[in-house]
C-alpha cells in the first residue's frame, strides 16, 4: 500500500449552490490546483474557480483563417494552374464562385480543430487511465451529485489537512484517490486478437458488400441511367435515325481555318513568308508532327528511305533541289492540298501544326547541306 | 419589486432638438437646392427612420416569441423607439407628391410602350402603392399600441395573462412584419429600377431592418445602464448577448447581401446584372467596396473576441458605426438611380441627422412619460438575474 501514490482528496456536494460555495472557499484557502466535477454544466461555476478566459479561442481563429487561406490556394490552384476550365465565360479565377466553398472549409477547419485542440492539448487525450475513472466519486458525480477534487501536485497539498478542510466546508464521503498500478500490456491478449480479426472482417466484409453488392442495387444503378445519346448510337429524335450530328454548315474549328488555295496550281499561291517565328519550341513541335505524319513515307531524315520506298510510287526525298529552293508557302501547299500520291493533310493539322513542320523540314535540309559557317570555329 | 424611477437628464431633449433642427434646415434648403436629389434622399431617410422604428417592434415580438428573459429589464427601450413608427408617414408624405420624378413606371407613356413595365402594372400604380405604405404603417402601429397597452397594463395589474396574450399576438405580427417590412423594401427601393428584380430582396431588408433596431436599442440600452437609469443594471452576461446578437445579423446581412450577388453575378443575365453594374462603374464600386468593409468585415473584427462583445464602450462605439453603415447601405441601394456617376455632398447629411434628432426627442418624451422598466412583467426578475 505505502507504494501507491496520492492523487487527489475528493468530497461530495449536494447542490449547485453547495459546490459553487466549496469552490469559492477552497479558492479562499489558497489552492490552486483542483477541479470540480459535475452532471452537467453549473451557472457561474467557472467565475467560483477563479478560471479565467480560455485560450482555446485563439487557437480557433487560427485555424479558422489557415482554412479559409487553404482552400483559397487549393481552389486557386486547381482552377487556375493545373487545370483550368473556362465556365460560363468567367476568368478561371473568379473569387465569387469560391467564397461558398472556402466559407465552408473555414467553418469546418475551425469547428473540428477546435476540438480536436481541446482533446488533445487541453484535455491531454490519449489519457485512458485517470486516476478518477472507476471510483465511486465518479459515479456518483455522473449522476446526481457535486464533486470537488484537489490534487497532490498543489503546493499546499497535505492529505489530513485537505482532508479537514473540505469536511470543514461542508463536504461529504472525503476520501483520498490513488493512481492506479499500472498493468502491463499483453498485446497476444485473446480479447486483443478477436477484436483485430473482427475489425478485419467487418472492413473486408463492408467493402466487399459495397462495392459489389450494394452499388448494383436499386438506387445506386440510377446513376448509369441517363437521357443523353451515346456515340454511335441510334436516335429517334433526329428523321435520319443518327444519334451523331454534323456540325453547323461553315463551322470553323479552333485553329483549323480552311486552307485558302485548296486544290489550285502552285503558281495560284501567294508566297507569303513563314507566320512562325524560328524557337526550340516550334521545331520541336514540328518535329513531333513530322515524325507523326510525315515520316512514314519521307523519311526520319527526310531521305525518303522509309520502309515504303521500293513499293510504286517512291516517296520522294526533301533534300532534292526542287524542294530546297521553295518557297516556305509552297511546302505548306503541298502539305495542305496534296501532291500526286501524296493526299491532304488539312484535316489532322492545325495551320500552326503545318508552319512547324515546315520549319522542322528547313532544319532536315540544312542538316545535310550544311554552310561553313555551321561548323564551329568557322 | 421596488423600483425608483430616474429622469433621463433634459441634455438628451436639447441635443434631439439641436440635430431636428439641424436636420430640418438641411432638409427644406436642399429641397429647394434640388428637390429631385432630395427625394432620392427622402426616400433613404424614409427607411433609415423607419428601419430603425420597425426593427424595435421586431425585437419586442421576437422577445414575446421567443419567451427570451434576458431583454424584459430593457425592453421599454425598443418600445420607447418603436413608438416613433407613425412617424413614418412624415417621411412619406413628401414622398408621395413626387412620385413622377422618382419612379419610372409612374410615367403612363413610357408603360404604355413597353410590356414588362404594363405587365406590372395591377401592383405598380400610384394609389395601390400609397395605400400599402399607409396600410403597412398603420397595421404596424396598431400591433405596437396592443402590445404596449397590454404591457403598461400589466404594470399597475401585474397580471400574467397580459404576457400570455402578447405571446399570440406576436407570432401573428411576425408573419405581417414578414411581409410588410418585404412590401416596403420592394416598393420604396427595388420599384425604383421597375425592370430590376431579386427574390432575397425583402430578406435582404428584413436582415437591415434587424440590425438597425437592434443598433438603436442596443446604444441606447447600454448608455442608459452606464447612467443607472435601468432599473437594477444589466451585467456584463446582458452585454454579450447584445454583442453576440449584433455579430450574428451582421453575419446575417452578409450572407443574404453575398447571396443575392452571387446568383446574379453567376447567371450573368443582363436583365439582373445591370442592377450590380450600375453600382460598381461611376465611382459607385467604391461605395460596393465601403458597403463590404463598413457592413461586414469591420462590425465582424471588432465584435469577434469575446471581451469586445462584454465592453460597454465598444458596444456603444459599434452600434453607431452599425447605423452609420445601414445609411451606407440605404444611400447604396437609392442613390445610384439618382445619378450614374458618384454623388455625395450635403444633400445626404439631412435626413440621417433629422431622423436621428426625431428618435432622440421621441424617446425623451416617452421617457419622460413612462417607467425605464416593464415593472408588472413577470419575467422581469428573471431577466434581471439572468445569466450566461
Amino acid at each position: 500500500m505505502e507504494n501507491k501514490m496520492i492523487h487527489s482528496v475528493t468530497a461530495i456536494f449536494n447542490t449547485p449552490d453547495e459546490i459553487i460555495h466549496a469552490s469559492k472557499e477552497t479558492v479562499k484557502a489558497g489552492y490552486k490546483k483542483f477541479d470540480t466535477n459535475t452532471p452537467y454544466p453549473v451557472h457561474g461555476i467557472e467565475k467560483a474557480m477563479g478560471i479565467g478566459s480560455s485560450y482555446l479561442g485563439f487557437f480557433t481563429l487560427f485555424l479558422g483563417l489557415s482554412g479559409a487561406a487553404f482552400a483559397l490556394a487549393f481552389i486557386y490552384w486547381v482552377a487556375a494552374i493545373d487545370y483550368p476550365l473556362i465556365i460560363g465565360g468567367k476568368p478561371f479565377f473568379s473569387w465569387p464562385a469560391f467564397v461558398p466553398v472556402t466559407f465552408e472549409v473555414t467553418v469546418l477547419s475551425a469547428a473540428v480543430g477546435t476540438v480536436l485542440t481541446m482533446i488533445t492539448l487541453f484535455f491531454k487525450f490519449p489519457n485512458n487511465s485517470h486516476a478518477l475513472h472507476d471510483t465511486t466519486y465518479m459515479k456518483k458525480v455522473s449522476s446526481d451529485k457535486y464533486g470537488l477534487c484537489i490534487v497532490s501536485i498543489d503546493k499546499n497539498f497535505e492529505e489530513s489537512k485537505v482532508k479537514a478542510f473540505l469536511s470543514s466546508i461542508g463536504g461529504k464521503d472525503v476520501e483520498t484517490i490513488y493512481y492506479p498500478e499500472k498493468k502491463a500490456i499483453n498485446p497476444f491478449d485473446p480479447k486483443f486478437i478477436m477484436l483485430l480479426v473482427f475489425v478485419a472482417l467487418v472492413v473486408s466484409g463492408g467493402t466487399y458488400f459495397m462495392l459489389n453488392k450494394l452499388l448494383f442495387m436499386e438506387p445506386f444503378t440510377w446513376m448509369a441511367i441517363q437521357d443523353r445519346l451515346d456515340p454511335q448510337s441510334n436516335s429517334v429524335m433526329f428523321a435520319d435515325g443518327y444519334g451523331m450530328r454534323l456540325p453547323v454548315e461553315g463551322t470553323v474549328a479552333r485553329g483549323h481555318l480552311p486552307y485558302e488555295f485548296k486544290g489550285m496550281n502552285d503558281s495560284a499561291v501567294k508566297v507569303i513568308p513563314n507566320p512562325l517565328i524560328f524557337s526550340k519550341e516550334v521545331v520541336a513541335k514540328g518535329k513531333e508532327k513530322y515524325n507523326t505524319f510525315c515520316s512514314p513515307c519521307h523519311g526520319y531524315y527526310g531521305k525518303g528511305d522509309s520502309r515504303m520506298n521500293g513499293q510504286f510510287p517512291n516517296p520522294p526525298t526533301l533534300h532534292s533541289d526542287k524542294v530546297r529552293n521553295w518557297q516556305d508557302a509552297n511546302v505548306y501547299h503541298v502539305i495542305f492540298n496534296g501532291q500526286n500520291a501524296m493526299p491532304s493533310y488539312a484535316k489532322q493539322l492545325s495551320t500552326e501544326e503545318g508552319w512547324s513542320i515546315v520549319h522542322y523540314i528547313r532544319v532536315l535540309q540544312r542538316s545535310q547541306n550544311a554552310l561553313d559557317i555551321d561548323v564551329e570555329g568557322k | 419589486m421596488v423600483y425608483e424611477k430616474k429622469e433621463l437628464p433634459a441634455k438628451v431633449q436639447k441635443i434631439g432638438f439641436l440635430l431636428t433642427g439641424i436636420g430640418l434646415v438641411l432638409v427644406l434648403v436642399s429641397y429647394v437646392l434640388d428637390p429631385a436629389r432630395e427625394a432620392f434622399n427622402n426616400i433613404i431617410g424614409l427607411m433609415f427612420f423607419g428601419s430603425i422604428a420597425i426593427g424595435a417592434l421586431v425585437l419586442v415580438a421576437l422577445e414575446y416569441l421567443s419567451g427570451a428573459v434576458w431583454s424584459t429589464p430593457f425592453r421599454r427601450v425598443s418600445e420607447f423607439i418603436a413608438s416613433s413608427l407613425p412617424l413614418m408617414l412624415l417621411f412619406a408624405i413628401p414622398l408621395f407628391f413626387m412620385m413622377h420624378t422618382l419612379f419610372h413606371w409612374t410615367h403612363t407613356e413610357v408603360v404604355e410602350a413597353d410590356p414588362i413595365l404594363s405587365g406590372k402594372t395591377p401592383y405598380l400604380n400610384i394609389p395601390f402603392f400609397i395605400g400599402r405604405t399607409i396600410f403597412v404603417v398603420a397595421l404596424f402601429y396598431v400591433f405596437y399600441l396592443v402590445f404596449v397597452k397590454n404591457s403598461m397594463k400589466q404594470d399597475k395589474t401585474k397580471d400574467q395573462k397580459l404576457t400570455k396574450t402578447n405571446v399570440k399576438l406576436s407570432a401573428v405580427f411576425m408573419f405581417f412584419a414578414g411581409i410588410g417590412i418585404t412590401v416596403l423594401a420592394v416598393d420604396w427601393m427595388m420599384s425604383l429600377e421597375p425592370h430590376w428584380f431579386s427574390t432575397i430582396f425583402g430578406i435582404y431588408f428584413i436582415s437591415a431592418t434587424l440590425l438597425a433596431g437592434l443598433a438603436a436599442t442596443t446604444f441606447t440600452a447600454v448608455s442608459l445602464n452606464e447612467g443607472g437609469y435601468l432599473v437594477k443594471g444589466l451585467t456584463t452576461d446582458h452585454y454579450y448577448s447584445f454583442g453576440a446578437l449584433l455579430f450574428a445579423i451582421t453575419n446575417f446581412w452578409a450572407y443574404i447581401a453575398f447571396s443575392q450577388f452571387l446568383l446574379i453575378w453567376y447567371a450573368n443575365i443582363p436583365e439582373e446584372t445591370f442592377w450590380f453594374i450600375a453600382r460598381w462603374e461611376g465611382g459607385w464600386g467604391f461605395v460596393s467596396v465601403l458597403l463590404m468593409i463598413a457592413r461586414f468585415a469591420i462590425p465582424y473584427a471588432a465584435l469577434l473576441s469575446q471581451s469586445s462583445k462584454c465592453d460597454p464602450k465598444n458596444l456603444q462605439r459599434v452600434s453607431i458605426f452599425i447605423l452609420f453603415a445601414h445609411f451606407i447601405d440605404l444611400y447604396w441601394l437609392v442613390m445610384p438611380t439618382f445619378s450614374k456617376t458618384i454623388v455625395f455632398g450635403f444633400y445626404e447629411m439631412g435626413f440621417p441627422v433629422l431622423s436621428i434628432g426625431i428618435l432622440i426627442l421621441v424617446f425623451y418624451a416617452q421617457a419622460r412619460k413612462k417607467n425605464l422598466a416593464p415593472i408588472g412583467d413577470p419575467k422581469l426578475q428573471r431577466g434581471i438575474d439572468f445569466h450566461l
